[in-house]
């Protein structure tokens, strides 16, 4: 598809022609030759697998793989030689839905397509049985109705599956069903169109007005509106300006840069090439991590196929725009997704933040202009610049659009999911997300990452949007939902996180490396049950502290972990302070082992692993019975850990 | 003679400047990143003679290897177990997995090498795969939904291929 059609085309990277997209799916558009046209026709027949018996889809992002989807890739390479069956297997990116992987979906040209969750490699044969037996087992869904299996009014459309029904997919669209690999299926889906119409119809200036009527706001944390960020960076006047692609994802919880990059990385990659043209940068940088192989690989192949065909390089599309981009792995530090830190890292040195301003639309990279977008955001682009309605006819009067949610913790259905803005967290967590697993009970939900909080059930109802999430103390932080139930304890959340920030501290200013520590000490100190309740103000006004006196955002919001537990569960603060008790059993030491008699088999295993010997035998009323001594125990849980009968038990 | 660069070295680091030439100053992290992929880890003669041959202070160096997380300082064994202790990993107990591991291992927060060099545990803060939490890696292999039981029959796979 790539190739010319004939010799009376020209494109080629030293003579680009502008129309080359659009000819790609609707040519040829400078000459009428029917030859060129059924060539073109039949080179999209074959991208789209027209002219294919079979066709199996099989979800091979990083998610899909650690649920084993490279098994069930083998072990369907085998079976189907086996069985002499003629099929293609394409590797795909993930669909957003965790909880089900490995994904499977078959596909006749008739346009059936059964999808098939949880196939690990050794439900391989089931499935290929189940589906040419037209039977509905281990089927998730069916993408139309077509009577091609026996039971299918039982069977679901996975647009109305209960994870489906209240998204609104526009970013993750091509995601699962795409090969990332191929830069001709994502033009053939409508990719590189806005490309297009940017560099043959529309000036900088008309570019930047459009994404500013759009009013997309950052999708990295912070929400800034992004028209206005490209706006400062246009009006410096500057030769050389750089634009940075922040994809260095390192928010636990949030994966949906990731996601997006390794399901359809051009998408990403062509919102990046509008923005630069947008800027008037003609340098381009991807900031991905290291240990995020497959994203960084499917980056950099996107990016390379577009050299080859002339979407990155000079003069693309005849334009005269120049733009190179570069890959680059980050090797990895939380605070490098800081703009300034991120900065400091693509010149080499250590990613530590500094005063703004000057802010780098001014004084960047290098020391020249630059503008830097989260991968999201820049993943929106194409199509506000082609259906502008399409994203604002969703969303709240200030957030428009919609935006990717990762859920994960202890909710049903963990995976990915776009909404629009205003969707509540309720919505999200008990309609899409399905409740608590085991049908437990909701305790909190973390958003934001490390700067976030910790939100209770009176907020449910909160709908997503910048402005509501500030209004009530919180913050949107880069879109994961983190569900807790009454497992976990809000104490250990809080020191976990206060853990985190404390470990990534670049150390550069007192109050995040100094500060932090002193939270972490009185944290800790209520976890063994050795805090008192002024600790809690001590806590408040040191957050406080940091929060207004800290010079990056890492520091600003590493405190709101513990004040937005203190604020919204201060009786399980108290439990710990008062009762020295630790309601969830989570706190080592303030909890109690106890033996079940009824279940202990007396075989003496939690006797041996007891490192302090507290376990003991009585000898009560002639019959044998183990017990722990309190005063002895330290708490390790190795006895809990090791019991055969789970007759240990916590109180 | 303790820290006289092993030859073999040498070459390497040889090799990775040719790869970014010309050379720059900015470019100090991609190369650290090349000589590690090659090596497995930085030894410090290695970071002495980048110091020599790239005119970048040493300590300049050292700070920058310190710094990320992806800069290993001492030997690693022959595979790398990467567990997650982020959030999603942590909520879903982490923790004992690393208790877990730590103990069929003989490690601690210290000693992060096996004592035949077969494997190295590092600790990681999210792999970007909270969904499926908790997660192992181990080289480029994911793990997820992962149970002790099942880490058992995952270190026997090693094992047992290597021999
Ligand atoms: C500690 C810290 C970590 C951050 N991590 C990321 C990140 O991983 N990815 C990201 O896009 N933005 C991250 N940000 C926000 C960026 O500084 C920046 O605001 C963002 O990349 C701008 O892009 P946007 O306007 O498209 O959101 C982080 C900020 C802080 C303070
Ligand atoms: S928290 Fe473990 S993969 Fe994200």
């Amino acid at each position: 598809m790539l190739e010319n059609c004939c010799s009376k085309c020209h494109h080629s990277i030293s003579n680009p022609c502008k129309d080359w997209v659009i000819c790609k799916t609707e040519g040829p558009l400078c000459h009428t030759d029917i030859s060129c046209k059924n060539k073109i026709v039949n080179s999209l027949n074959q991208i789209m697998n027209e002219n294919t018996n079979l066709v199996i889809k099989i979800g091979m992002s990083t998610c899909g793989l650690a649920a084993g989807a490279g098994d069930t890739f083998n072990e369907f390479q085998k079976l189907l030689k086996e069985r002499n069956i003629q099929a293609e297997i394409i590797k795909v990116g993930c669909m957003g839905h965790c909880y089900a992987e490995p994904i499977v979906e078959i596909i006749e040209p008739n346009g059936s397509c059964v999808i098939y969750n949880n196939v690990k490699n050794t439900d391989v044969e089931s499935t290929l049985n189940s589906y040419f037996d037209k039977k509905t087992e281990g089927v998730l869904a069916i993408r139309y109705k077509k009577g091609t299996l026996s039971d299918e009014a039982k069977i679901p459309l996975f647009q109305n599956l209960l994870f489906n029904k209240k998204q609104k997919r526009i970013i993750l669209n091509n995601c699962g069903i795409i090969n990332p690999e191929k830069i001709e299926e994502y033009i053939v889906f409508g990719g590189y169109r806005a490309l297009s119409k940017v560099l043959t119809k529309l000036s900088p200036q008309e570019v930047i007005d459009q994404i500013k009527s759009s009013k997309l706001r950052g999708r990295g944390g912070a929400g800034f509106p992004t028209g206005q960020k490209w706006q400062i960076c246009y009006d410096v006047k500057n030769d050389q300006k750089y634009f940075i692609c922040n994809a260095d994802e390192g928010d636990p919880g949030a994966f949906m840069n990731r996601l997006l990059a390794e399901g359809d990385p051009h998408r990403v990659l062509e919102g990046l090439i509008i923005a630069a043209y947008a800027i008037g940068a003609s340098k381009g940088y991807i900031f991905v991590r290291a240990e995020k192989t497959l994203m960084a690989n499917h980056l950099k192949l996107a990016v390379n196929q577009t050299k080859q065909i002339g979407l990155l390089g000079n003069n693309i599309l005849n334009s005269d725009f120049n733009l190179d981009v570069e890959v680059v792995l980050s090797a990895g530090a939380f605070v490098c997704g800081e703009e300034t830190a991120l900065l400091a890292a693509l010149e080499g040195k250590r990613a530590m933040p500094r005063p703004r301003p000057p802010y780098p639309a001014t004084q960047g990279l290098f020391g020249k202009p630059t503008t830097i977008n989260n991968v999201e955001t820049l993943a929106h682009v194409s199509t506000i610049i082609l259906k502008n309605e399409l994203f604002t006819s969703v969303g709240t009067e200030k957030s428009k659009g919609t935006k990717v949610f990762c859920l994960a913790g202890k909710v049903k259905r963990t995976g990915a999911a776009e909404v629009p803005f205003g969707t509540t967290l309720k919505e999200l967590i008990f309609d899409i997300g399905g409740g608590i697993v085991n049908d437990g009970k909701f305790k909190a939900v973390q958003t934001g990452g490390p700067s976030g909080g910790c939100l209770s059930d009176k907020f449910l109802d909160l709908p997503l949007d910048y402005e509501k999430l500030a209004e009530a103390g919180f913050i949107m932080g880069s879109g994961g939902v983190i569900v807790l139930d009454e497992d976990s304890c809000v104490v250990d959340t809080a020191k976990y996180f206060l853990n985190f920030t404390t470990k990534e501290s670049c150390g550069k200013c007192t109050p995040c490396r100094i500060g932090l520590k002193r939270l972490q000490e009185i944290l800790e100190k209520i976890s063994k049950g050795q805090g008192n309740m002024a600790d809690l103000d001590d806590m408040n006004n040191l957050g406080k502290l940091i929060i207004n006196t800290s010079l990056c955002a890492l520091g600003q919001g590493a405190p709101n972990p513990i004040l937005t537990t203190i604020k919204y569960f201060s009786e399980e603060y108290k439990e710990h302070i008062e009762k020295r008790r630790c309601p969830s059993h989570v706190c080592a030491n303030l909890v109690d082992y106890r033996i079940n008699p009824d279940e202990c088999i007396n075989c003496g295993n939690c006797t041996k692993n007891c490192p302090v010997g507290a376990i003991n035998i009585l000898s009560l009323t002639g019959s044998k019975q183990y017990s722990i001594e309190l005063e002895k125990c330290i708490r390790c849980g190795y006895c809990f850990n090791n019991c055969p009968m789970n007759a240990i038990f916590k109180v | 003679m303790e820290n006289q660069v092993d030859p073999q070295y040498s070459d390497i680091i040889d090799e990775v400047l040719n790869k970014f030439k010309p050379f720059n100053k900015n470019l100090l992290i991609s190369i650290l990143q090349e000589i590690q992929y090659t090596i497995g880890y930085l030894p410090k003669a290695v970071l002495e003679e980048l110091s020599d041959k790239t005119n970048i202070p040493l300590s300049q160096i050292y700070g920058v290897a310190t710094f990320y997380h992806q800069f290993r300082l001492n030997l690693k064994g022959k595979h790398l177990i990467t567990i997650c202790l982020g959030t999603a990993c942590h909520v879903q107990g982490s923790n004992n997995l690393l208790n877990y591991i730590q103990d069929v291992l003989q490690l601690n927060d210290n000693l992060d090498t096996t004592e035949d060099r077969f494997f190295t545990l590092n600790q990681v803060r999210c792999l970007g795969t909270c969904g499926l939490a908790p997660i192992i890696k181990i080289d480029n292999d994911f793990y997820g939904n992962v149970s002790p039981t099942d880490l058992k029959k995952i270190f026997e796979k090693y094992r047992s291929i290597d021999v």
